[in-house]
Formats: C-alpha cells, structure tokens, sequence
C-alpha cells in the first residue's frame, strides 16, 4: 500500500512530459498562446519563416549567392535585384536567403552543446551539492566575468578564424548562464517530497536526476535557451564582422556587412540589409523567449 | 460640530473590478453605514471585502470601479473629490492603519523621518517644528527614549513599536477617521492587547471616528461600539457590539458559536457551515 | 558581530582570490591554445634552430605545462605583462595608452544610457500597461536586438554622410590630430586644459554618434531593469502607507519607491559599464576609434598572444572589481545590510 502511494507520486510529475501524447497536447496549447499574443505571435512566426527559409534556400533565392558579375556591381535595390547587388555584383538578396543557413546552423549547433552541458553541470551541482557544487560554480562564474562577446574573440584567436571555431567559442560562453539556471531551479525542488520518496525506493542518482529533475527544470532552461539565441546570434555576427567568424565568400549576415562596410558611405544596401535581418531575427528570438516564458511559467510573472 | 451628526455616510457603495472586456468582478456589493465618534467594526473572513472598503473611502484603488449612491464625509462628496481634493483629506482628515509594519513603513528612511513627513504633507512648518511633533507623537503611543527611536530604520524595531510608529504617524495630523486594516493581526499575542489599549485611548480622547477591520470577531466585539458583519461583499448583519448575542443572520451565529468561551463546555467547537443555502437564505429565494 | 562580520570578509576575499586564479588558468589556456608559436613569434621564421633553442629556453617554451604557468604568474605578479609582438612595447603600457580612449567613450555612454534609461523604465513602471510602456518596452527591444556595429554604419551613413551633422570616424578631425599636447590622454579634458576650444567642439562632434548609439545598447537594459525593480517596489505595502499619508503620486515614487532601488540602480549600472566594453570592441572597429576595443581586435586578428592575453585577463579584472564595488556600495547605500 505504501509503496503504491509512493509510486504514485514518484511519476506524477514525470509523467507529464514523458507521455508523447500530452507532450503534443501541451506543445500545441503553448503554440496556441504565443499566436494569440501579437509580440510572441511575430516571433514565432519569423522564425517559421527562417526555418523554411533555410530548408527551401535555392528554391526561392532568385540567384546564385556566389556567381560574381562584375558588369552588375553595386546596383542600388531595383525590380531586378530588390536589395540590390554588391561590391562583386552578387545578388543581396539571394545571399541574405542563404545566410539564414548559415545563421540556423550556428542556432542548432551551439543549443545541442549549450542545453546538455548547462543542465548537466547545473543539475549535478545543485543535486550533489557540497565541493562539487562549490567547484562548479566557482568555474561558471569565472565564464561569467567576461563579457560574452570579449570571452567568443578570446577563444576565436586562441582557436584560429572560422565558422567552425566561432561556433566552438560561443558555445564555450553560452553554457555557464543556463548551468547557474538550472542549478537554482534544482535548489527548489531537490528537497521536494517526490524525489525523497524516489530516494527511498533506491534509484540511483543519475535516474533522480533524469527522470525528476530534468523534465522540472527543462520549461525555464528552454525560455532561457531562446532568449540566449538573440545574443548568440549577435556574438556570431560580431565575429563575423570583425573577421573572425565566418569567413568570406559565405553568406554570412556580419560578413556582409564587414565587407559592405568599405562601400556603404554611397552604398547603403550592402550593409542595411544583412544587418536588417540581424535584428529581426534576433528580436523574433527575444519576443519568442518572453512569450514562452509566460506560456510555460507563468508563476515567474 | 453636533456629536451626533455623523462623520461619514456611505451608501450602496459598490467596488468592482475588471474581469473581461465588459464583465465586472464585484467586491463590494451595495454596503451602506454611517459613522460617528464611535468605533466601528468590520468583520469577515478573507476575501469578503472588508479591506476593500477602507481604500475605497481614501480612493486608493487605481484599478478598481468605485460607485455609491453616497459617499459623504462631513459635507465633502468624496466619490466627486478631484484627486487634488483626496490629498488634502488622506491623512488629514482620513488616514488608515495598516496590517503589519514589516511592509508598511519604508525600509530605507529613518521612522522619525517618516512620520514627520506625515505632518510636513499637511502643515507648514520647520523641520525642528515636525521633529518636536514627532517627539511627541512617539512618547504618545508610549514609546520610550523618542530621541532614539526617531533614528531608527523599521528594520531595527519591533513590530509592535513598528505598529505604535504606525498609529503615531497616521495621528499625527490629527484626522477625524483612522481606518484600521487589521491592525493587530501581524503581531504577537503578547503586544496585541498594549497597541489595541493605545490606539483606543487615543481615538477616544481625541474624538476620533475609527473603522476597525478585522477577521477576529471576538476583538472587535470587545473593542468596538457597533460591528458590521461581511460575507462575499455584502454586509449580512450590523448590530452594536454588547447586542452581538442577538444575532439573527445564520452566518453570524455560526461565527459565534465557533468562538471558545472560558467556562463553556468541552465538545468540539462546532464548525462553520460553508453551504451558501445555509448562510444567506435570501440567496436561494432569489 | 565582529567576527561575524570578520568571517564574512575572509569568505568574499577567498572567493575572490579563487576567481582571480581561475581567470589567470583561463587566459593562460588561451595563451596556449594558440596556433602561433610564441618562439618563432619573437625571433621570425628565418632564424636558425640554435638561437630557437637559446629564446625558447630564455621565454621557458620549453618547460612543462604547469612551470610555464608559475612562470606567466610570477611574471605578472612582477608587473611583467609581456611585451606585444606587434608594438615592440609593453603591453601594459599600450593599454595604458589606448585606455582612456575607451573611458571616454564609454563613460558619456553610460551618462547617455543611465540618463534615459532609469527615467524611462521608471515611467513604464508607473504607467505600466499603458501604451507609453508598450512604446518604452518596444524602444529597449530593439536597443537589446540590434546588431551594434550596424546600427553604428547606420548612424554613420544617415548622420555622416547624408545629413552631415556630426564627424567621420576617429576621435577628431585629421587636420586637429596633434594639435593638443597629450596631458591626460582624455581628449576632453586634454583640449580643455590646452584652452583650444575648437579641438573641443571637433571632438565633441566626434563622440556624440558612437557614445549614443553604444549608450542605446545599455539603455535598453538599464531601461529594462528599472521598470522590474519599481514594479516591484510599487506593489509594496509601505506605498499605500505614503499614499494614505496624503502623498502626491510623484512625492511617492521619487522619494519613497525610488529611494528603494537607488541601490540595484548603482549596482546594475556599474555592471552595464562593464558590458561597454563589449559594444566599444565593435563600435570602436566602426568609427575607428582609437581605443582599448580596437587594440583588442587588432591584436586577435594577427595573433598576438600577450596582448591578446592581457586584454583578456584585465576585462576579467574590471568585471570582478565593477562587481566587489557594487557589493561595496549596496552595503554603504542600504540601511538593512550596514
């Protein structure tokens, strides 16, 4: 009898997010929310946009993103090349539409470092608590002394110039933010009666930590992770701008707009543009995060 | 001033807020009383409306709708009062008591400070004027070494000083009502008796009308003239204080019977029936 | 209470120290995690293998890892910081030189951004809801999402160049360069000193469009807090209490809400200056500013491993003490914790 109740409590919270049809449920209740506001409405609509934008890139650029054509060079917007060509005579807008490629891949590639490394490193700390705990926040407060783009430069000169290196360097920054999240989210909960009654049942504590902790932590660390893409996406543009992120010819938006910056006193679309889509993009990631936060969490406002 | 003309007069005062895009959530449904030199007591459980009325008086209710067919308080409408008016009576002339001076008083200036700019808002004077007042203010509701205390932050007294510097500095511009929101609820037992005892001498010596709110029936029987009982915004039983025995609303009765006695027997207190039928039969009329 | 207080300085001065020494690990690794080598750095691809040898041993490349880093420790607790490859100088005293630069930029941003931004958040606080909030919360949106370098060229192409209301790049006009003897190295305060008062002006004109647009970025963050800090000083109960007292709504926020986040104010300013440094490395690159930001990515783009090192290690160290200062301050400014 007692191990039934015991039971029972153990998976009520689990539950809820490891059964994939009230996971759906849930994620087309919260879709639902954002529309219905009109900022997170924007947000999760642009970055529709953005996805498809990237998967269906050659089918919708009107033009090569890399043929030169120097009969064509820097020609102001027009009905040919609505934002106009660049300095090599490449169409704008079409290497805009590859960017976004570009812009996604660093996205997804820095959320799968970022989202395990912090849960792991904040979960553990705020489970086990004591030195480790110590230790591991003393090292993410050291991450978290420097200013995110001065820590990405540091470890870009370190690694050598590329995309590949940029998306290292940031993901290296990113982490600490969302481990200090989930640590506290897991100071919360660690005493909570479900996972003292799992203890007692004898699961390890790897399972505690998968099973319980993890599921309860991921609504907070998922705004989190949002709304640090709207930085990282202007940390990878910084470095590309600085010519330490991605390097030219790619299609890259702060690589255009480093490039573009020799013409841009008689040329303004080389750099209004790509720079045009920085910003909406990482304001839809910032209207987004505010959005879920309120859909997922409305307690925290 | 007549002592028997009342002070203030409210009639079918309504409080609601918005709920929808045209519903109204209703808080306060059609209360109506008067008061005099007396003190008054509000009585209900939480969420009844009781502390709804004393903001709605000071119109201190940014978000909420306040309508009455009356709202008179000594000849000034107060439902019409321009917020320029309201200024000139909060404090002045109606000043409240609030619930626990933990939250109260402002953690980062000095009491004295505080209570000396209650009387600054109001009259003219010097600096040394108002910090004499204050002086005095203090050794008024009994508290030793003024000089002291006038420095301290609310962080450094207890609560129940923090609940004398309260009364001291709603007194302090000498106003003809004081609305006291649960004014003893946040203390321990053990001062409760002592800043009752002192905000009573005060009102009755100066003359001053007091509304008592409270969920505690019992004090506000043993200390007040006349009791007003609330339920879910409306008053369901108005009666003077030593008459209370007489109760005829059910809801009143089941509150009495639920209080201990000394003497009285020992079975399980009876407890409150919550059935709205039981309650407000009018209800189930309707 | 003494050695409470006692203990409670050993533990913030131990932290402290651990964080320092994670910093000196952490720049140390970036250090050796670069491609150049630090010995063919100095002597040039030509030299032969025994003066390699000979600079190896004197710089100690070849010692071990951890001996390498007692090395770089001691050095710098000499005050040796390294010399930069590019320069020839000591990198401390490059950065001395480009420092004040920086400072002046970012202090009038900060002047800019806290000047507008607490007068901002605290007006969408007070009307929150309304649609002044909305416009103030839409304003420090884009202030949060926009790429700075960009909005710098923007500011460039419509100031600059279309309107031309203020100067080009650089901190003064070609034709003033030198003009003004280098006192304080604060151009400012350098022309001033000097009594020539069209190097004033030219600067002036020079640092209006990178300080503002640099100060817009922390504006939007200092905007933002404010209103989290007064809406949540607003919902107190000692407001009704200031209320009740016959207070007017504006005695009320400035002298009694607003007496209640001066401290997170002091202390989230102190914080956004820090992050200028962050926006001046881009900003600096736009106007071609003279400054620590550009000496930063100047020497990140050829390599230069001590200069890079340094840079890194001293913003570590302004953020730390920005962060024991506004602990300092919190501490002097808040009845409850003195």
């Amino acid at each position: 009898m007692a191990t039934e109740t015991l039971n029972a409590q153990d998976h009520a919270m689990p539950t809820l997010l490891s059964n994939p049809n009230s996971v759906l449920r849930r994620l087309l209740a919260v879709i639902r929310e954002l529309l219905g506001n009109p900022s997170s409405g924007f947000g999760l609509i642009v970055i529709s946009i953005l996805l498809l934008t990237a998967l269906v890139a050659p089918l919708i650029a009107p033009y090569d993103p890399n043929v030169v054509n120097l009969g064509n060079v820097l020609q102001p917007p027009n009905a040919a090349h609505w934002f106009g060509t660049d300095e090599l005579g490449r169409d704008i807008m079409s290497r805009i539409i590859y960017g976004t490629r570009i812009s996604l891949t660093i996205i997804t590639i820095v959320s799968v470092i970022v989202g395990p490394v912090g849960l792991l490193v904040g979960t553990t700390a705020g489970y086990f608590g004591g030195w480790y705990d110590t230790v591991m926040m003393r090292i993410t407060d050291i991450f978290l002394s420097f200013p995110s783009l001065i820590l990405s430069l540091a470890f870009v000169a370190a690694l050598g110039a590329g995309l590949e290196n940029a998306i290292i360097a940031i993901g290296l920054t990113a982490w600490p933010p969302i481990a200090r999240l989930a640590r506290a989210e897991t100071l919360t909960f660690r005493n909570a009666d479900y996972i003292s009654a799992s203890r007692m049942q004898g699961a390890s504590s790897l399972r505690i930590i998968i099973k319980s902790i993890v599921p309860m932590c991921m609504p907070s660390v998922l705004v989190r992770i949002t709304l640090s893409m709207a930085t990282v996406i202007l940390t990878a543009a910084g470095l590309g701008f600085l010519g330490l992120g991605a390097q030219p010819p790619l299609p890259e938006w702060g690589a255009m707009i480093a490039t573009g910056r020799r013409y841009m006193l008689d040329n303004w679309w080389l750099v209004a543009f790509p720079g045009g889509a920085i910003l909406i993009v990482s304001l839809a990631f910032n209207l987004l995060g505010d959005g879920l936060r309120d859909a997922l969490d409305p307690k925290q406002h | 001033m007549d002592n028997n003309q009342p002070l203030l007069k409210v009639e079918n005062l309504q409080v609601s807020y918005r709920s929808g895009k045209k519903s109204y959530n209703n808080v306060v449904k059609g209360v109506s009383f008067d008061l005099g030199r007396e003190r008054l007591g509000i009585v209900g459980e939480s969420g009844s409306g009781k502390s709804t009325i004393g903001r709605a008086l000071l119109k201190l209710l940014p978000t909420a709708k306040i309508e009455a067919d009356r709202m008179d308080f000594s000849g000034t409408d107060l439902l019409a009062a321009s917020e320029r008016q309201m200024l000139d009576i909060r404090g002045r002339r109606i000043s409240m008591i609030l619930q626990d001076p933990k939250f109260s008083l402002n953690p980062v200036h000095p009491v004295g400070a505080q209570i000396a700019e209650a009387y600054r808002v109001h009259y003219s004077a010097s600096a040394q004027v108002a910090k004499q007042k204050t002086l005095d203010m203090l050794e008024a509701v009994q508290i030793r070494d003024p000089e002291r205390v006038y420095g301290l932050y609310p962080h450094e007294v207890s609560g129940g000083m923090g609940q004398r510097i309260m009364i001291a500095m709603m007194l302090i511009p000498e106003p003809q009502i004081i609305i006291a929101d649960e004014p003893t609820s946040a203390l321990d037992v053990t001062v409760r008796m002592q800043v009752l005892n002192i905000l009573n001498e005060l009102v009755t010596n100066k003359g001053i009308g007091l509304i008592m709110i409270s969920h505690d029936l019992n004090l506000v029987r043993n200390f007040c003239d006349r009791v007003l009982v609330m339920r879910h915004g409306e008053v369901v039983e108005e009666r003077a204080a030593r008459d209370m025995k007489n109760c005829t609303h059910p809801y009143t009765k089941g509150l009495l019977a639920a209080q201990p006695h000394i003497g009285g027997s020992r079975q399980p207190l009876p407890v409150l029936n919550r059935q709205p039928q039981a309650l407000s039969p009018q209800e189930t009329s309707v | 209470m003494k050695s409470e207080s006692f203990t409670a300085f050993g533990r913030q001065a131990g932290t402290i120290f651990v964080t320092l020494v994670g910093l000196l690990i952490l720049t140390f690794c970036i250090g050796r995690m670069m491609p150049v080598d630090p010995v063919r750095a100095i002597i040039g691809e030509e030299a032969d293998q025994a003066t390699y040898q000979m600079v190896a041993e004197r710089i100690g490349a070849n010692l071990p890892i951890y001996q390498q880093f007692f090395r770089y420790v001691s050095d710098l607790l000499h005050g040796d910081f390294g010399t930069s490859i590019r320069t020839g100088q000591p990198v401390i005293n490059d950065i001395l030189h480009v420092m004040p630069a920086t400072i002046e930029l970012a202090t009038f941003a900060i002047l800019f951004g806290a000047g507008l931004g607490i007068p901002l958040g605290i007006l969408a606080a007070v009307k929150r809801n309304k649609p002044i909030d909305h416009v103030i919360r839409f304003l420090t949106l884009i202030g949060h999402s926009m790429p700075i370098f960009w909005t710098g060229m923007i500011g460039l192409i419509i100031f600059y160049a279309v309107l031309d209301l203020v100067g080009g790049g650089g901190r003064m006009s070609d034709f003033y360069i030198g003009l003004v003897p280098e006192t304080t190295g604060f151009l400012l305060i350098d022309s001033l000193i000097a009594g020539d008062w069209e190097v004033f002006w030219d600067a002036v004109n020079h640092l209006l469009l990178p300080a503002s647009i640099l100060g817009y970025s922390s504006m939007a963050y200092i905007t933002r807090m404010t209103r989290s800090f007064m809406l949540d000083q607003l919902n107190q109960e000692y407001i009704t209490t200031a209320r009740v007292k016959g207070l007017s709504k504006n005695r009320t926020i400035w002298h009694h809400a607003f007496a209640n986040i001066r401290v997170q104010l002091v202390t989230i300013v102190a914080l956004a200056y820090g992050s200028l440094l962050e926006g001046a490395v881009l900003i600096e690159t736009v106007f071609s500013w003279p400054g620590f930001g550009q000496y930063i990515t100047n020497n990140m783009l050829i390599g230069d491993m001590n200069a890079v090192m340094t840079c890194v290690l001293l913003v570590g160290i302004i953020f730390i003490a920005l962060n024991l200062l506004s602990d300092a301050l919190y501490k002097i400014f808040d009845p409850r914790t003195r």
